[in-house]
């Protein structure tokens, strides 16, 4: 309790302190906050990390698959991606990446060892945006490849036995049985990773790709010789991002938990008379009567409580 | 199917097919043999009981006849048809899935743990796989499956999920589940086996209900007399091998091998 207290004046003090000091210089920070290069830049910074994180979700979900291949040869692939990229600085990775023309200077599509049939200036081919991309990507998808091989693995086997024995192919058993109960796994470390990436973009300067919120508000404050407000611009953009997506986080992690979070153990329930049962109120996603759920197509509902 | 029609000799000799033949079936977990040139018959509409201790093959068996698992040796066929193999001049080739799939559209399964999809309601449970496996249309499909649901007596759980029923309710769930592909034939293994003691009735009565309407039932089950009032031939497992069957009555009250007489005086 008086830990409490003294915590709460020492937060006081410093932001009284905060609001009053002139390095941090408020004013220019509110001239900046929504200044069009910054905007954009934030703009930019959320591109970044959409397309990063949608192919780096696509990479590991086939890395992911690979590693839980039979196949000797498949598996030690996978295996081989994942140490090579979580095994060196994201920092070093996409530098390497910023100097890929000097490795292949241009991209060659056609039989090896043959005449090409398209070739193309590497640089001419890829922008820094693109390499920023890809850097980004395929380390992430390292990360991503562990996270869905958890929540593939966490499925009881008997799920698949059992969409097997009805006569489901292979991809509709994926589909439709064991991802949707491993999404309730995978969600939560994919939002930490969206979020995370969110944050990396600022390493893209490596590449060098100079127009994400971090480097455009560096560039700022080289001209006004002025660099904390502009440091506290970037970073209110990242909190206002980061905010968000904590709570679309939060929403879907509900959606998914859909019949699972509070299961009720087969102990309890008297048989076929029917009392009502208890709990049946929370279940996520049934808010509605029971009745108006009924014919509705089970993947196209209204998104459940969200 | 011509083509793949393969009953043996002496029963193609009297003109009829049976709904299950095993013919030497055995099957091996790398160097441990679990099925010892099993061999046996399941006429139409009979109900079998396939009993024994644990460990004796008859689960693997089961799961052998929808191709669950890959045989080691022998051949299995369900109304003519082989199972999970294509015989091209003598020689058997192991099917693509999909073939394989679609023979388990005509063979439904019952699982000890239920195994509901979780994520689904009892409703969804029951009309997955008519909707993707068959096609049906929605509207029908759903028809179908309230109709089920209220067969085994759970028409008022239809919106609900797994987790909110009893383990009874979700078996008979499951039940309706596989009948909703309209198999020719029911597997259960064990249906009963994860249930509290005062839920095991109300399955055992959905069960007798389907072998009163006529379905082939292979059933693995310790219920001795579900086996004795329902099963039209009882099949006694151990180590691998068939140790002694028929008429569950004879069976359970006059065992003729030993091994038989050790097991049932400790179950019954």
């Amino acid at each position: 309790m008086v830990f409490a207290i003294i915590l709460i004046v020492v937060f006081a003090l410093a932001i009284v302190d905060a609001a009053f000091r002139p390095a941090y210089d408020w004013p220019t920070v509110a001239k900046y906050l929504f200044d069009r290069r910054i905007s954009q830049a934030a703009l930019v910074t959320l591109e970044l990390t959409v397309y990063s994180m949608v192919i780096a979700i696509v990479l590991g979900v086939i890395l992911a698959v690979m590693r839980l291949s039979p196949n000797p040869v498949v598996k030690s692939l996978a295996w081989f991606y994942l140490w090579v990229f979580r095994g060196t600085p994201v920092y070093v990775q996409l530098t390497i990446w910023g100097l890929i023309s000097l490795i292949y200077s241009s991209i060659d599509i056609g039989i090896p060892f043959m005449h090409p049939w398209v070739s193309f200036e590497t640089n001419a081919a890829l922008s820094t945006f693109a390499l920023a991309v890809i850097g980004l990507s395929l380390n992430e998808a390292a990360y991503m490849a562990e996270i869905v091989r958890a929540g593939l693995l966490a499925v009881d086997r008997g799920q698949e036995e059992a969409a097997t024995a009805l006569g489901m192919s292979w991809s509709q058993t994926m589909t439709r049985v064991i991802l949707p109960q491993s999404m309730r796994v995978i969600i939560p470390p994919t939002g930490n990773e969206v979020i995370s990436m969110l944050k990396t973009t600022s390493l893209v300067t490596a590449v060098p790709f100079s127009f994400d919120l971090f480097a455009r508000s560096r560039d700022i404050s080289a001209e006004t010789f002025n660099p904390i407000p502009l440091l506290i611009v970037a970073s209110i953009w990242y909190l206002f991002f980061t905010s968000i997506l904590m709570v679309g986080q939060y929403f879907l992690e509900k959606r998914f938990a859909r019949g699972i979070g509070d299961r009720q153990p087969d102990k309890k329930g008297g048989g076929s008379n029917p009392d009502p049962i208890t709990g049946v109120t929370i279940v996520p996603g049934s808010e509605q009567a029971p009745a108006t759920r009924t014919g509705r197509e089970p993947e196209t509902g209204q998104g459940g409580p969200s | 199917m011509s083509d793949l029609t393969t009953p043996n000799a002496a029963s193609a000799a009297r003109g009829y097919v049976p709904m299950v033949l095993a013919e030497q079936v055995s099957k091996s977990f790398g160097s441990h043999e679990v099925l010892k040139s099993i061999s046996l018959e399941v006429k139409r509409g009979e109900v079998m009981c396939l009993v024994g201790p644990s460990g004796s093959g008859k689960s693997t068996f089961l799961r052998c006849i929808n191709h669950l698992e890959v045989l080691s040796a022998g051949r299995l066929s369900v109304d003519g048809e082989l199972i999970g193999y294509r015989e091209t001049n003598g020689k058997l080739y192991e099917m693509a899935p999909k073939e394989a799939a679609k023979q388990r559209r005509d063979i439904g399964m019952v699982f000890q743990r239920f195994n509901l999809f979780p994520h689904m309601t009892a409703l969804q449970n029951v009309m997955e796989a008519p909707l993707r496996v068959k096609g049906l249309p929605k509207a029908q499909a759903e028809r179908t499956a309230r109709d089920l649901l209220a067969r085994v007596g759970l028409a008022e759980r239809a919106d609900y999920y797994p987790a909110h029923l009893s383990g009874g309710q979700q078996q008979r769930v499951a039940i309706a589940r596989a009948l909703a592909m309209e198999p020719k034939l029911m597997l259960f293994d064990e249906p009963t086996s994860a249930l509290d003691p005062e839920l095991v009735g109300e399955v055992l009565d959905v069960m007798k209900g389907l072998a009163k309407e006529g379905m082939t039932m292979i059933v693995v089950t310790h219920e001795m007399g579900f086996a004795r009032e329902v099963g039209d031939s009882l099949v006694f497992m151990d180590g691998g091998v068939v140790v002694e069957s028929g008429d569950p009555e004879l069976v359970l009250s006059n065992p003729q091998h030993r091994r038989t007489q050790a097991f049932l005086s400790k179950v019954l």
